[in-house]
């Protein structure tokens, strides 16, 4: 197989960002829905191949300005199979919308290259060794995604389009403050030039920069990737872009985007702990996360929109995934990683469901969406079984990593665990009330020419693998995360 | 000589902190607007100079995109927008000049007690340009979060955005500089393009915080 790759005119890397690329490029120029999304869907499949490579065949660190390590590997794979899957949800979902008048065909063109540009812009910023070029990425990715929460153009669709690029934009523009102080910091120890830029660079020297200036530039990092990550109170664009935008983009936004905003804060948390004198990064990032953990679980109680609902369900997850990594050590980094996997299947599987949900019948308010499970079983109880997974039920895999990150926090942290565990319940029994109202009970009034049902295979592809993970991790799984869980430190 | 490249380039990031203050006491928009084109000509002028002592050539194509996009082009189209809208009459600052004026002051102070000891160690031009570049950064944020409509939002932005071009051309070396502030310039284009193209005249009532929060309440 190495042999095949290298017969290509250029290394399974760069395809992560060759294939998205001359794909939206493509797409922007077929009018026709039909062909454009077959195309969509090709395309995010033979970049998930491609990125399936990377876990046997690496570059060079030193040759390029991408890199590959056991660390953003995890996030390549994870992304690109989730871009793929939701490509074949989106193909019959955005189809629904235009049959019923939703969207404009002439949108699709857009819609389309769009999304294989957030592909090119998310895989970029995952395997950019250079920290400027990561933040270019960043904002690429974040021009895209506005315009996709924007496509049905109605006003609520234009408002949280611009809420969220003008709180995406200023989160943008801290993360870039941050950038700049990190390569003062570095300046001084690698010398002037693309050196003090270069993220393996940066991390073999780190020990020898000024901890003043890494520690006020974490802060800025941390506020403005913090904005991208959706944790509170920086969240505040994250339910808007959710619920306004088609289905299919807020199941990218939370099971891919918000994952690539964590990753650049996960280096640059890296390069703190490197230096002995910095402060140490953990805390803050535990806070945030409780923070947003215990903001997110009230917040369940109070919404009347679905996609809105799962929205907060998001912030909710990524604090615990923050709170998770800022705990640091091997379990609760392992916790992190392995929640995060999961979370992204999850939550993308949800909205698959969701999106359906929301055509058939015909809204998204939670009061007019009942007995789901009489009405249609199989769309209702692959939501039943969504939302228990992401609630965190045994034996899911969401499961496995709640109990992890909550036992190995009673070991260390006992004090910490008990807010912990107080927002994990909370969150639980407002999903669990939400559900019974949704799924069981009288069924409210369908939609009675919902069309042709979209594909639930994306959906029951994530759910098998959550349940797979929670019952059994193979062994090259575990070593793999493992090894990633030493590297967070 | 080093002297005075070094009185020169403080006095002229210096000058992007005064007409930072100059564009917070503003309340109506068109003298925002001009304002803002001045904020961005002192840019201009600071990255220039920049380059020049850097002997860094590449910075002066950072410096003709300040000027030409941010002092010219962007301020007049978004001149004519407000007057095509009907909003150049409006006044609307949250809190009053006097407050925001004070806290724009203790903005400045917090940049200078965080930004010069954290950049000790490095060469004093740099580390001054960062506390200035920092003040411009945090008015960009107060002018943002002080101001009701969208055109004044985005004049936050943008000066927020010149303060991270002075910090970045202040950072000598630096790669990247000019395709960053080409990606910060697709930004702010994709803002004033998006404006024009989504009509966002409707965006003006529900920006206001009591309007959002009357809008969202039927759907939350």
């Amino acid at each position: 197989m190495i042999a095949i790759l290298n017969m290509l005119p250029f290394a399974p890397i760069d395809a992560l960002l060759v294939v998205p690329g001359i794909a939206a490029l493509l797409l922007v120029l077929i009018p026709q829905y039909r062909p454009g999304a077959l195309i969509n869907m090709l395309a995010s499949g033979i970049t998930f191949l491609f990125a399936l490579t990377l876990l046997v065949a690496r570059p060079d660190p030193t040759v390029s300005f991408l890199f590959v390590d056991d660390l953003n590997v995890v996030f390549v794979v994870l992304g690109t199979f989730v871009g793929f899957t939701t490509s074949i949800f989106s193909a019959s979902y955005i189809g629904h919308e235009i049959e019923i008048g939703r969207l404009k065909p002439g949108y699709i063109r857009f819609y389309h290259g769009m999304y294989q540009a957030l592909s090119f812009s998310m895989n970029l910023g995952l395997t950019a060794n250079n920290i400027g070029l990561m933040w270019v990425a960043v904002e690429l990715a974040t021009l895209t995604t506005v315009l996709m929460v924007g496509l049905y153009r109605t006003q609520a669709a234009l408002e949280a389009a611009w809420k969220y690029f003008i709180l995406g934009s200023v989160g943008i523009a801290l993360a870039l403050f941050g950038t700049i102080l990190i390569y003062m910091a570095a300046r001084p120890v690698i010398g002037e030039g693309h050196d003090a830029m270069v993220w393996t660079t940066l991390i073999a020297n780190a020990s020898a920069f000024s901890p003043e200036l890494l520690n006020v530039a974490f802060v800025f990092l941390m506020l403005g990737y913090g904005t991208k990550v959706g944790l509170a109170p920086l969240h505040a664009w994250l339910p808007d872009a959710h619920a306004e935008g088609p289905t299919p983009i807020s199941a990218v936004l939370s099971g891919l985007l918000l994952n690539v905003a964590l990753y650049a804060l996960l280096r640059f948390k890296m390069l703190l702990a490197a230096n002995p004198f910095a402060v140490a990064p953990g805390p803050l990032l535990v806070t945030l996360g409780l923070v947003s953990l215990i903001f997110a679980a009230f917040m369940l109680y109070l919404r009347r929109d679905i996609k809105r609902l799962f929205a907060y369900s998001s912030i909710e997850h990524m604090g615990l995934i923050a709170f998770a990594f800022g705990m640091g050590g091997p379990l609760a980094n392992f916790a992190g990683l392995l929640h995060m996997t999961m979370h992204s299947l999850t939550k993308s599987a949800i909205f698959f469901a969701v999106g359906q949900v929301a055509q058939v019948k015909g809204t998204q308010k939670i009061a007019d969406i009942r007995g789901l499970t009489e009405s249609h079983p199989t769309l209702g109880w692959s939501l039943v079984v969504g939302v228990a997974a992401i609630a965190g039920l045994p034996p899911m895999g969401i499961f496995t990593s709640e109990f992890l990150l909550v036992s190995s926090t009673f070991a260390r942290q006992p004090l910490l665990a008990i807010p912990l565990v107080f927002g994990l319940l909370l969150a639980f029994g407002a999903l669990i009330w939400r559900l019974t109202g949704i799924a069981f009970g009288t069924p409210s009034p369908s939609v009675v020419d919902a069309g042709r049902p979209p594909s639930m295979l994306p959906l029951i592809i994530h759910l098998v693998l959550v349940l797979i993970a929670g019952i059994y991790l193979p062994g090259p799984l575990v070593a793999w995360f493992q090894n990633v869980a030493r590297m967070l430190g | 000589m080093e002297r005075f490249s070094l009185d020169a380039a403080h006095l002229l990031a210096g000058g992007m902190v005064l007409v930072s203050f100059m564009m917070l006491y503003q309340n109506r928009l068109l003298g925002l607007l001009n304002v803002f084109a001045a904020h961005a000509v002192v840019l201009s002028l600071s990255v220039a100079w920049q380059a020049y002592v850097q002997s860094a050539p590449h910075l002066f194509v950072t410096a003709a995109i300040a000027l030409i996009l941010k002092a010219i082009i962007i301020p007049v189209a978004l001149h004519h927008m407000v007057l095509r809208l009907g909003v150049h009459r409006d006044i609307e600052t949250v809190g009053g000049i006097g407050p925001t004026m004070l806290m724009g002051i203790g903005l400045v102070a917090l940049s200078m007690v965080v930004m010069l000891p954290a950049a000790a160690e490095a060469d004093p031009i740099a580390r001054e340009d960062l506390a200035l570049a920092l003040s411009v950064i945090l008015l960009g944020l107060l002018i943002m979060v002080t101001r009701q409509n969208a055109i004044s939002q985005i004049v936050g932005f943008m000066s927020l955005e010149n303060g991270l071009v002075l910090a970045a051309t202040g950072a000598r070396g630096m790669p990247l500089v000019v395709e960053i502030s080409v990606a910060f310039s697709v930004l702010v284009a994709f803002i004033v393009i998006g404006v024009f193209l989504f009509r966002i005249r409707e965006r003006f009532d529900t920006i206001d915080t009591q309007a959002l929060d009357d809008f969202r309440e039927g759907r939350e």
